[in-house]
């Protein structure tokens, strides 16, 4: 195809070197692709798929670790590989503006935010003080930080998660860039939160005709925003076209999996039948944190209000909420990792009188922190049984078992966690948790981390081992989709509050309360779905 | 922030009685009569037992404590057994020197500590990162005595460029006060200075890979800016610490350093108090060190808040 003018970015035959030791030669295997002015571009690909590693090396931003990259880089036809480190410091900021994953750490802690915007003015114009505050104070008007003037002097930790994405997005755009890097730029963001990003992102670059290089893993968000699309595995383009074509009729196996992968919207157990006795109650849970003391005004925060739920064997409830509803905060009440300020958690009558800790088990959300980096998984899984009075070997004949049966080598169990990947390290976990035969597996956020394809494999060994040992489940989430594949009812929470309760297909159907709604409408992709009642 | 700074000065009252408390004790329980020292070997105990009525020391320790802290309150920090000469005259009089050494101590480490630290960790790996970390090695196992006493045989006797020993007030003129304190300075400041130095390069080459040094280099800010605007910056608090932990380094070193060189200050004061039992003369020093060690780490604490808006009290 030729072009009157040529693309803003153009990657040829770009190669990388992995530094050694690795499973692979080349972290970006031959990879080329190019950004016109006004498209969005979507790089998609699970972890270790090289998305990242390419974006950086168009900025120069490579880690010291990777070796140089062959192939060439052309930005406005003019070729950056060879460009000078001056040059390359220019084009940063000025031709290209790049925003990160992580707003919460991408922006230095010690200098107010409006000065972080400012620094790209000074680093590049020779523009006064006054003018360079009105130019920044005009870009926060554009990405619509509230009160610009007050909120330039206001230190990031002072300011929300989208806030903060919202700043980087200023300094980003405020020279006009012809080319908008985001990698991953609303992955740690809350879905509602999300939703408004990416309006943002898309409604400035129609208006500059800027294009973006778009890095995601996230099929949801590749359908709302993308022109076209480059499918990346193991260093590789596996696949690129337009979205359309490569979303609805995928030419590679491995996208059709990735597609496949997303969970559906569909409630998986709208025919799922719970007769299962009573297994925890938990009324009226409270937790109230004050702060400040002697000298200063107490403040009290009601992280948890009155919350009531009933959990039967064999049931699995779902918890659903952004950051700050307070979700993590039950939890963790239930669970007696804090203590409640005040209401009662109840388990059923146990027959044998074991203990709290033995008849309720955890799974965490961070597989890669969950797990002791200093002991064999084995002595992992163990631990908790031999508090119990369990004999090591006895425990360790059972500890191989569940490796077994969470799908793992029972020879495995010799291993140190970083010598597994994140979805077996989850798997880990949750035989950790099993070890302790228990009733109620409470999981918060346990398939969170994880990519999409392996979240499907995690879901599906929890809805096995929900079968095989008639366990309660409590099952923490902030995403919809995933609540839809394993969750039989939900509980809806919002400051600290229960907003929505009912069968999960009853309240995706007919939420009754707005912010429900709210979070529906959020949820990426969800324009091609249809919600079945 | 002035409320805040109110409130920490008025927490220091109980960390001072604490102190008071402490060195009060510390001396009484100790073994070693002053009486006895003071009466000299072929005195008889009726003689002992008056010189210690006369000062006091056969009350109960209550009492005692009571009486020092009392006259403590007014200023008083008692007179010296042996002098007859008010303790704070006797501080007074060997402050410059002391004072002196301690600051210049300060500036020569910290001024070349943070600089050379911060390349280091920016530049983690290269000859200089390397060099610094062998020399610090060595600045930190070398004991003081024995490097002061090699300075001196090097600048003092082979090269004859500075004195050996003593010490010039500054009031007789620049090159004269800076010729006298060059040595005890780099002697006591060495071990300073690479104990910055280390805490300097760990710190920056810890920020070095945090995100936002990421976001600065992506805004197209020049390397040296961002090591200095934004990694060191933030590497500011660690560094902030061990400058105020070093200064109870630099006290306990300025004792042994105004023997090596001979310098009339604080330092020697105490020491000669200690060997005569001389307890007012201690008690007061020590009191005296306390109180600047406290004051400094005020100090310290409100410089963090200054630096890092996160930091609330």
């Amino acid at each position: 195809m030729l072009m009157k003018t040529p693309p803003v970015i153009e990657v040829q035959d770009l190669a990388i070197p992995l530094p050694g030791g690795g499973d692979r030669g080349f972290a970006v295997d031959h990879v080329s692709f190019s950004v016109a002015a006004g498209e969005i571009v979507c790089v998609v690909g699970e972890s270790g798929s090289g998305k990242s590693v390419t974006a950086q090396s168009i900025m120069g931003l490579l880690p010291k670790v990777f070796p140089k990259p062959a192939g060439r880089i052309l930005f406005e036809g003019r070729d950056i590989t060879s460009a000078t480190p001056a040059e390359l410091r220019d084009l940063r900021g000025r031709g290209i503006g790049m925003i990160f994953q992580e707003p919460m750490t991408a922006l230095n802690p010690v200098q107010a935010v409006g000065k972080q915007i400012d620094e790209v003015l000074r680093t590049h114009l020779k523009l006064s003080r006054k003018a360079r505050f009105d130019r920044v104070i005009a870009a926060m008007q554009e990405v619509r930080l509230p009160d610009p003037e007050r909120m330039y002097h206001a230190f990031p930790h002072q300011l929300s998660g989208g806030q903060r994405q919202r700043v980087l997005i200023a300094a980003a755009l405020i020279l006009g860039p012809k080319l908008l890097i985001a990698d991953e730029p609303t992955t740690a963001l809350d879905v509602t939160t999300q939703a408004q990003i990416l309006k943002q992102i898309r409604d400035l670059q129609r208006e500059r005709g800027m294009g973006v290089l778009f890095i995601t893993h996230d099929i949801g968000v590749v359908r709302e925003i993308a022109d076209r699309v480059v499918v990346m595995k193991a260093g590789k383009v596996v696949e690129h076209g337009p979205v359309g074509r490569v979303l609805d009729a995928p030419a590679s196996d491995y996208t059709r999996m990735l597609i496949a992968a997303v969970p559906t919207l569909e409630p998986k157990r709208k025919d799922h039948v719970v007769t299962g006795d009573v297994a925890i109650k938990v009324d009226g849970l409270a937790k109230t944190y004050h702060s400040g003391g002697l000298f200063r005004d107490r403040r009290t925060v009601h992280a948890l209000q009155g919350a009531n739920l009933v959990v039967r064997r064999g049931e699995t409830l779902g918890i659903i909420g952004e950051s700050g509803s307070g979700k993590s905060t039950l939890a963790r009440c239930i669970t007696q990792l804090i203590e409640p300020s005040s209401g009662n958690v109840t388990l059923a009558a146990g027959k044998d009188g074991r203990a709290f800790r033995q008849r309720l088990q955890m799974v965490f959300q961070d597989p890669y922190r969950s797990l002791n980096p200093r002991r064999t998984v084995g002595q992992s899984i163990i631990e908790g049984p031999m508090n119990f009075g369990q004999g090591k070997a006895e425990a360790m004949g059972r500890a191989k078992e569940l490796m077994q049966l969470v799908g793992l080598e029972p020879q495995a169990i010799d291993r140190f966690p970083h010598q597994f990947s994140g979805g077996q390290r989850q798997r880990i976990s949750i035989a950790r948790a099993l070890a302790m035969e228990p009733d109620i597996l409470v999981a918060d956020e346990a398939v969170s981390a994880l990519d999409v394809s392996v979240q499907a494999q995690v879901l599906r060994l929890i809805d096995d081992i929900q079968k095989r040992f008639d366990l309660a489940i409590l099952f923490i989430t902030h995403d919809l989709r995933v609540a839809a594949q394993i969750c039989d009812r939900l509980i809806v929470m919002h400051r600290g509050m229960v907003v929505e309760e009912g069968t999960v297909a009853s309240v995706f159907a007919a939420p009754a309360h707005p912010y429900t709604r709210e979070l529906l409408a959020s949820i990426p992709g969800r324009a091609e779905e249809t919600i079945p009642a | 922030m002035l409320s805040f700074v109110a409130k920490r000065l008025l927490g220091l009252v109980p960390v001072i009685l604490v102190v008071s408390i402490v060195v009060f004790l510390l001396l009484r329980l100790s073994p070693g009569d002053p009486a006895v020292v003071i009466a000299g070997d072929n005195a008889d105990a009726a003689t002992i037992e008056r010189i210690r009525s006369s000062l006091g020391l056969d009350q109960p320790l209550v009492t005692q404590f009571f009486i020092w802290a009392g006259s403590l309150l007014q200023g008083d920090l008692g007179i010296s057994i042996f002098s007859n000469i008010p303790v704070s005259d006797l501080i007074l009089q060997r402050l410059e020197p002391t004072a002196s050494l301690a600051l210049t101590t300060l500036v020569f480490a910290i001024v070349i500590a943070v600089p050379l630290g911060t390349i280091a960790g920016a530049t983690a790996g290269s000859w200089l990162d390397r060099a610094l970390m062998f020399v610090s090695v060595l600045g930190f196992s070398v004991p003081v005595f024995v490097l002061g006493y090699c300075l001196i045989y090097v600048f003092s006797l082979q090269l004859r460029v500075l004195p050996v020993q003593g010490f010039a007030s500054i009031r007789d003129g620049i090159g004269p006060f800076f010729s006298s304190i060059a040595l005890p300075t780099v002697t006591l400041g060495l071990a300073y200075l690479v104990l910055i130095a280390r805490i300097t390069r760990a710190s920056v080459l810890e920020m070095m890979g945090e995100d936002f040094i990421r976001t600065a280099r992506a805004k197209g800010v020049k390397e040296r800016l961002v090591v200095t605007r934004h990694a060191l910056r933030n590497a500011a608090i660690p560094i902030l610490t061990v400058i105020g932990i070093g200064v109870a380094l630099l006290i306990s070193g300025v004792v042994v350093i105004e023997t090596v060189f001979n310098i009339p200050g604080v330092g020697r004061l105490v020491v000669d108090a200690i060997l005569k039992r001389d307890y007012p003369v201690i008690q007061g020093v020590i009191l005296m060190f306390s109180g600047v060690y406290v004051v400094v780490n005020l100090a310290i604490d409100i410089g963090y808040a200054f630096l890092d808006p996160r930091v609330r009290y």
